[in-house]
């Protein structure tokens, strides 16, 4: 059962991370996210939860990663400025390997840039923005619904690979209302328990640990420091770090396939647009304008990690049309594994794409 | 039980150098925690980044050893999603006070329940002895070689001012007054700040001519001058020496507080 | 069939509700879809404040409003910036006694400030006024719906002020059929 409401996208992220168990949430008022901490202040007493204002972002996602290992569910929510202030501690929750989810409605930049502007600059950031080798996982909403959704299965996959996830998503999809389908109930998943007489860090064939919650007797020493599987510092061993670090990326980057979430529109295409978040909307309109053109569309819903076998379904595409609000960084990673031209169709400044600006890009490249 | 029991057997020796302070200041907090009688399943040490933040790392709790001056924020987290929970965080003047200033200053505000120690050793050690946000005017450092030119926090005047319930301020040298300002930390709902004036041979007292440390101790306690004598010398406006190190309860208070266990 | 609205007048004049409820009524209670976006920001408040909404009978894919077929203005700003240059099979429902110049598209003039002053003795529903006049000119949702999404975003104790406003707005709109 659902139940049919008119709903803003950044209330839906959090309606959504209410459903998938989020009991924490720890923020900081930045545009255009405000929306999301501000339902949670609201929301999150009444369910038992704790909302949190802290003093900066970097304080809001320490919080987060703190109450995380009590054993809560926890998030944040931000934009442009306050995710470049996280990447940091987002380096640690990588490392330490705690589960949670950080919301980036993302804005123009670089710096203060367009505070009330829609972009999609932070796509690389979110990916490689902390120091060192590391994966994540980021999902890209085109919808209302997909605010909910996908807040949803970001808990889901940070549970799981206990990992940060990410919503990434744009100003114009987190600031819009539009008809939305709520669940009565949404799948969960849960981190994996600890194993008591296993080490804390001593991760199973999924090369994932069960978590040692804080409070239950197990003595887990956390730290950002390359540790052994006992949690213990070991900081000058080539192979102990080498060993850690192909474990935290593997985990989640060699379950790519199995985890890959996207949408493929006509496979025999020769002109693929490849697109997520916002402008996913004007290819889906430009896609119904014109049915019998038969426009091949591969629409991300998880971007990272990179789903490479996808492209694979397109086996007559002749180029790779990648509409993006950045200068092509999505176009970037394609471009690696493709040997057909990539046109990133690039549009800075806040607005989306119009289906007429896709249609003259479309008839250019099919006319190649 | 003894306050050996708290440390993890297995993590020994620690990195600290000889002479420093650190470890005696963890086992005076050690020995407030087993007095208090607090159980070591339902208690978190937190830190950041430096020499005192390896602390946690020994003690045989669960242990958060995070990024550098976020320690606060990270145990605020944890206290406010799991107020049953005891938390302690350990820190260091550079970790607090220059990098972590602005959490300081809100874990204050916010009196969050947890008790807060921060070996002030006037340098940064573990990056081999910088200047750091305490280090006193004209004091030597590898960044202050002639001399510090900057005039130094107090830390003990911002926590009052800032808001926590309990402040005090001791050095090394004094154990017992030590440990007891910490189990008067434990105790006191909100947030407790304990300043401990931290000695640190290797990179402070080589540089500014209290190399050994005897000679460290000996300056703690000839330096050192308890609240009630200093307030009396300016109550009377009589002079107070400019290295005084006055040590005491500055504040004890039952100011609203968050994340206290119901 | 897809209908694009662009609402905008000043600051405060609740510009920002009016899209809102109209793209409530559509959703919740025509059971039809709509999308509704907004400028943001600190131009919103002083300036000229933007709203658009997007009503269709099928799921909506391209949610913004490029070039709209209704357009809802309660100032003069509002008019320069984004009333000036509509469409010319357009309809524009325009604040009369706020809105100087005329389209050249067509337009019907709705005292909605006026007769929110001197009818309801609350200046602050004029967009609910206005909002009347639209669902009762143009049918863009029903008399219902609207009705309903209007009681679900007002404040409590101002309902019967709102629904009064409301069918004030319905008189304009069906004069201007007239």
């Amino acid at each position: 059962m659902t139940r049919i409401e008119f709903m803003q996208g950044n209330a839906a992220s959090a309606e959504g991370a209410l459903a998938a168990g989020c009991r924490f949430f720890g923020g900081y008022p930045i545009t255009p996210s405000t929306e999301v901490a501000e339902l949670m202040a609201r929301k999150m007493p009444k369910l038992g939860g704790v909302f949190v204002q802290m003093e900066d972002e970097i304080a809001s996602i320490a919080a987060v990663i703190g109450a995380a290992w009590t054993g809560k569910k926890a998030m944040t929510a931000t934009s442009g400025p306050g995710f470049s202030l996280m990447l940091e501690n987002i380096g640690f929750a990588i490392m330490t390997e705690t589960p949670l989810v950080i919301v980036n409605v993302q804005r123009g930049g670089p710096s203060t840039g367009q505070p009330t502007m829609s972009a999609q600059g932070d796509m690389l950031q979110c990916r490689f923005g902390s120091h060192g080798d590391m994966a994540i996982l980021a999902l890209a909403p085109d919808s209302v619904q997909e605010m909910y959704d996908l807040t949803v299965k970001a808990f889901n996959l940070a549970e799981r690979f206990r990992c940060p996830a990410f919503l990434m998503a744009d100003e114009i999809i987190g600031h819009m209302r539009e008809r939305i389908d709520v669940p009565d109930r949404v799948e969960v998943v849960d981190r994996k328990p600890f194993v008591p007489g296993r080490l804390p860090f001593e991760a199973d064939d999924d090369r994932v640990p069960g978590f040692p919650t804080f409070g239950q007797g197990h003595h887990t020493h956390v730290t950002g420091l390359t540790h052994d599987a006992r949690g213990y510092p070991v900081t000058t061993d080539p192979a102990m770090h080498d060993a850690l670090v192909r474990r935290l990326v593997g985990k989640v980057e060699d379950a790519r396939r199995e985890i890959a979430d996207y949408r493929v529109t006509n496979p025999d295409a020769e002109v693929v647009f490849i697109c997520y978040g916002a402008p996913a909307r004007t290819v889906r309109q430009l896609v119904a304008d014109r049915p019998d053109d038969g426009i091949g569309v591969l629409r991300l819903r998880l971007v990272w990690p990179f789903p490479e076998h996808a492209l694979a379904e397109f086996p007559n595409a002749r180029a790779f049309v990648v509409p993006e609000q950045n200068l092509g960084q999505i176009a970037r990673e394609v471009e690696r594994h493709v040997r057909v031209p990539v046109i990133p169709v690039s549009k800075l400044g806040g607005e989306l794409h119009t289906p007429d600006e896709l249609a003259r890009v479309y008839e250019e490249v099919r006319a190649r | 039980m003894t306050f050996t029991d708290w440390l993890r057997a297995d993590r020994l020796p620690h990195i600290w150098c000889s002479g420093c302070s650190n470890g005696t200041i963890l086992n005076c907090t050690l020995a407030a925690v087993e007095a208090e009688g607090w159980d070591r399943d339902r208690t978190v040490f937190v830190s950041g980044i430096g020499c005192s933040s390896r602390a946690p790392g020994y003690v045989a709790t669960d242990s958060l050893h995070t990024t550098h001056g976020r320690a606060l924020a990270f145990a605020t987290g944890v206290k406010l999603a799991e107020p049953s929970l005891n938390v302690v965080v350990f820190t260091g003047d550079g970790d607090l006070a220059a990098i972590g200033g602005n959490h300081f200053i809100h874990a204050c505000r916010r009196n969050v329940d947890m008790t807060v120690v921060c070996m002030n050793n006037l340098i940064y050690g573990m990056t081999g002895g910088q200047g750091s946000p305490t280090t006193p005017l004209g004091a030597l450092s590898t960044t202050t070689p002639y001399g510090a030119s900057e005039p130094a926090f107090d830390l003990v005047a911002l926590a009052v001012a800032a808001g926590a319930n309990h402040v005090a301020r001791w050095t090394a040298y004094h154990v017992k007054e030590l440990e007891k300002a910490v189990k008067t930390g434990l105790e006191t709902p909100g947030l407790s700040f304990i300043e401990v004036r931290a000695g640190c041979p290797t990179n402070y007292g080589r540089k500014n001519r209290i190399r050994e440390v005897t000679d460290m101790a000996d300056h703690f306690r000839t330096r050192s001058m308890l609240k009630t004598k200093y307030d009396r010398l300016v109550a009377e406006g009589k002079p107070v020496p400019a290295d005084a190190i006055v040590v005491g309860e500055f504040v004890r208070r039952a100011n609203p507080a968050m994340g206290v266990a119901p | 069939m897809r209908r694009e609205l662009r609402l905008s007048g000043f600051g405060g004049q609740g510009i920002m509700l009016a899209a809102v409820v109209l793209g409530r009524a559509a959703v919740m209670y025509d059971h039809t879809y709509a999308v509704q976006t907004q400028v943001y920001g600190p131009e919103a408040r002083g300036g000229a404040s933007m709203a658009a909404v997007v009503i269709d009978d099928n799921p909506i894919l391209y949610p913004k409003v490029t070039d709209p077929d209704l357009l809802v203005i309660m100032s003069q700003e509002g008019f320069e910036k984004y009333g000036a240059n509509a469409r010319p099979d357009a309809l524009m429902l325009l604040d009369r006694g706020l809105v100087h110049s005329r389209p050249d598209c067509a337009y019907i003039e709705v005292p909605a400030t006026d007769d929110a002053r001197s009818v309801l003795k609350k200046v602050i529903v004029a967009n609910i006024v206005m909002l009347g006049a639209l669902v009762a000119a143009t049918g863009v949702v029903s008399r219902e719906a609207i009705e309903r999404a209007v009681l679900d975003q007002v404040p409590k104790g101002t309902e019967d002020l709102n629904l009064r406003a409301l069918r004030q707005g319905y008189v304009r709109g069906e004069e201007a059929r007239r």
